[in-house]
C-alpha cells in the first residue's frame, strides 16, 4: 500500500542497473497505476479530515463569540433574544424539541420500517418485492418541502381524530393530552419525520437482510423453524447492527430536518407539558425560521451557530453510541461465519 | 427412534428444470446410506427432497412419494415444518449460529419445540455433545460463541445440534468436504456410532468414505450435463465397491468415467 514501507522481500538483490523486464525485485518502485490510487485514496481521506475539521472550528470559533456575549443560560434559557441587547438566548427548547420529535420519529419508523424490509427480503413473491422496493424508494425521492406542505395541509387537520384518541386512552399521562387547538405540534412533526425516515431506514435493513446467510437461514429450516423462527434465529440477530446503523443513519436525517418541520411546527420558546400541544421548536427549525431576522450588526447569526455547533455535537454522540453499540457484540456478529 | 424410509417414483424440479427423475428405493432403519456420484448428478437435491428441504428453493418443486413408516411427507396436511424437526440436516458447510453460544446453539432445536425448563435443557445439551464427541473440548466454555470453534468442531456442533431433538432420520450432507482429515475421522467414527440410534443417510463425494462408513451404496449419475439425475443402482457397500452390477458404476469407482 504504502511505499515506505520496506516489502518484507527475501534479502534485497544485487542493485541492478536498470530495472529490466524480467526482473521481479523491482519492490521499490511501485507501478504507476497504484501510486495514483493510493494518492487519490490518501487524498480524499484528507480531504474529508480537514473539511470535517473546518466545520467544526468555524462552528466553535463563531459559537465562542456568541456565547461570551450571552447574559442568559445558554443551556437553560427558555428564550431566543439574540439581536436584543443585551442578547438573551438558550437551547433548551430546541434541545427538548429536537430530541423529542426525533424520538418519536424513531419509535414510530424504526419498527415498521423493518417490517417493510423483512417483508421485501424473506415474505413477499418476487412480483410484489420489486414494486414495494421502489415505491419505497420513491418516499425518499420526495423534497422535504413538499413532506412540510403535506404534513401542513394534511396531516396537520386530519390528525386531529388521533389526537383525540390518544387524548381519551392516555391522558393519564399527562404528555399525551389533547386540548384542542391546531395540531402543529412536537407529536405531528414526529409523525412526519418518522415518514421520512422510513425510506432509508428500510431501504439499509433490506439490503443487510437479503445478505443474510442462506446458510444459516437453511440450519434453522432443517431443525424445523417456521419462517418468522427462521427470521428470529437468523436474519435479525444477523442485521442486529445493521438495524442500529439504519436507525442511527435515519435519527441523523430527523435530528437536522429543517424545512418539514419549519412549515408544520407553530414555534414557540415554551416546552409544553404534552407532546399534543402546538409549541416548541428544534434546533434547524429555529435557524431556518431566524436567520433572516438575525441582525448582522449584533450577534444574531453567531448564536445560531452556537445552537447548531450542539446539533453537530449530538449528532456525533449519537454515532458513537451506535458504533458503540455495534462493537460490542462483535465477537458474536456474522462477520466471521 | 429410527424409522424406515420408502422412496417411490421420486422427481425434483427447479422451475421447469428436472434435477431427478423417477427415483425409488428404501433406507433401512439404524444403518447407514451413502450417495455417491459424479458432481450434477442430483444426490444433494435428492437428500434435500427427503426432509422437505427442496422446496425452499424459488421453484422448487416435487413428485413422488416419501414414506417414513408409511407415512407420506408429500400427503397433503403434511407441515414441512413438522417433517423437518423429525428428519435432521447436517450441511457441506459447518453452519453454527454465529449469534449463539455453544449451548444455545445446540439448545436452538428444543427451543423451536417448545422446551424451556433449564434443567432439562442442560440435560440434553450435554447428552447431545457427548453425542457428536465434542463435550470434553467445550464443557468448559458453552457460554462461548459457537463460530469460535475450529470447521471440524462447528461440525461435530451442528451434529449435536441436530440429534439433540431426537430425530428419526439424520441426513447429511457431504459433511466433511470442508474439513481436514482428522477432523473428518471423527465425524466418521462419530456416524459409526450414530447408527445404532438413527437413520443416517450421508452423501458423500470420497468414494473411501462411503466404503468406511456405510452399510448401503446408491450410486447416481446424469447422462449428460443438463439432463436429470438417475439412480443407477443401490446396493450392499460391500457389493457396490467389488462386484457392482451396472458397468456405470464399476466405472465411476474404479476412476474410469466420461
Amino acid at each position: 500500500m504504502s511505499t515506505d514501507t520496506a516489502p518484507a522481500s527475501p534479502p534485497p538483490p544485487p542493485p541492478s542497473p536498470s530495472k529490466s523486464a524480467g526482473s521481479i525485485s523491482s519492490g521499490q518502485d511501485t507501478r504507476p497505476g497504484d501510486r495514483v490510487f493510493a494518492g487519490l485514496a490518501r487524498g480524499s481521506g484528507i480531504i474529508l479530515l480537514v473539511v470535517m475539521a473546518a466545520i467544526a472550528a468555524f462552528l466553535a470559533w463563531q459559537a465562542t463569540t456568541a456565547l461570551t456575549e450571552n447574559e442568559g443560560n445558554f443551556l437553560t434559557t427558555f428564550e431566543w433574544d439574540a439581536n436584543a441587547d443585551p442578547p438573551v438566548f438558550g437551547i433548551a427548547v430546541l434541545a427538548f424539541g429536537t430530541i423529542v420529535s426525533s424520538v418519536i420519529a424513531m419509535v414510530i419508523a424504526v419498527p415498521i420500517a423493518v417490517g417493510i424490509a423483512l417483508f421485501i427480503s424473506h415474505y413477499a413473491p418476487r412480483k410484489l418485492a420489486a414494486p414495494l422496493a421502489w415505491a419505497v424508494d420513491l418516499l425518499a425521492a420526495v423534497p422535504s418541502i413538499v413532506y412540510g406542505l403535506w404534513g401542513a395541509l394534511f396531516l396537520v387537520p386530519h390528525v386531529t381524530g388521533l389526537y383525540e384518541w390518544m387524548d381519551d386512552y392516555f391522558a393519564w399521562t399527562g404528555i399525551l393530552e389533547y386540548n384542542g387547538g391546531a395540531a402543529r405540534s412536537l407529536f405531528t412533526v414526529g409523525i412526519l419525520l418518522a415518514i421520512m425516515i422510513l425510506p432509508i431506514v428500510s431501504n439499509v435493513c433490506r439490503e443487510v437482510f437479503k445478505q443474510s446467510p442462506k446458510m444459516q437461514e437453511e440450519a434453522a429450516l432443517a431443525l424445523g423453524a417456521t419462517r418468522w423462527e427462521v427470521i428470529k434465529m437468523s436474519v435479525l440477530p444477523f442485521g442486529r447492527s445493521g438495524i442500529i446503523s439504519a436507525s442511527m443513519l435515519g435519527l441523523g436525517r430527523a435530528l437536522g430536518e429543517t424545512m418539514a418541520v419549519a412549515t408544520v411546527l407553530s414555534p414557540s420558546f415554551l416546552i409544553e407539558p404534552s407532546l399534543l400541544d402546538p409549541g416548541g421548536g428544534t434546533f434547524a427549525q429555529n435557524i431556518a425560521a431566524s436567520f433572516k431576522e438575525a441582525s448582522a450588526a449584533g450577534i444574531g447569526r453567531e448564536a445560531l451557530i452556537a445552537s447548531g455547533l450542539v446539533l453537530f455535537v449530538i449528532t456525533l454522540l449519537v454515532n458513537g453510541l451506535a458504533r458503540l453499540i455495534i462493537a460490542r457484540r462483535k465477537e458474536y456478529s456474522g462477520a466471521n461465519a | 427412534m429410527a424409522k424406515r424410509i420408502d422412496i417411490s417414483g421420486l422427481s425434483a424440479y427447479y422451475g421447469s428444470h428436472r434435477a431427478i427423475d423417477d427415483i425409488s428405493m428404501s433406507v433401512e432403519p439404524r444403518s447407514v446410506t451413502a450417495f455417491i456420484g459424479p458432481s450434477g448428478c442430483g444426490k444433494s437435491t435428492f437428500l434435500r427432497t427427503l426432509n422437505r428441504m427442496h422446496e425452499v428453493t424459488p421453484g422448487g418443486r416435487v413428485e413422488g412419494k416419501v414414506l417414513l413408516d408409511n407415512e407420506d411427507l408429500y400427503g397433503s396436511g403434511v407441515d414441512p415444518v413438522s417433517v423437518r424437526r423429525t428428519i435432521g440436516m447436517v450441511f457441506q458447510r459447518p453452519n453454527p449460529f454465529p449469534t449463539m453460544s455453544i449451548y444455545d446453539n445446540v439448545a436452538a432445536g428444543l427451543r423451536l419445540n417448545g422446551k424451556y425448563k433449564k434443567s432439562d435443557l442442560d440435560g440434553v445439551v450435554e447428552k447431545s455433545l457427548k453425542g457428536a464427541n465434542l463435550w470434553n473440548e467445550v464443557k468448559d466454555r458453552l457460554n462461548k460463541p459457537g463460530s469460535g470453534l475450529s470447521g471440524g468442531q462447528q461440525q461435530r456442533l451442528c451434529i449435536a445440534r441436530a440429534i439433540a431433538v431426537e430425530p428419526q432420520v439424520l441426513l447429511m450432507d457431504e459433511p466433511c468436504s470442508a474439513l481436514d482429515p482428522i477432523s473428518t475421522l471423527a465425524i466418521e467414527d462419530l456416524v459409526g456410532e450414530l447408527k445404532s440410534q438413527f437413520t443416517i443417510v450421508i452423501v458423500t463425494h470420497n468414494m473411501q468414505q462411503a466404503a468406511r462408513v456405510s452399510d448401503r451404496t446408491a450410486f447416481f449419475n446424469l447422462s449428460a450435463v443438463g439432463q436429470p439425475g438417475k439412480l443407477i443402482e443401490i446396493d450392499d457397500t460391500e457389493r457396490i465397491f467389488s462386484n457392482p452390477t451396472v458397468q456405470a458404476t464399476e466405472d465411476y469407482i474404479s476412476g474410469r468415467f466420461g
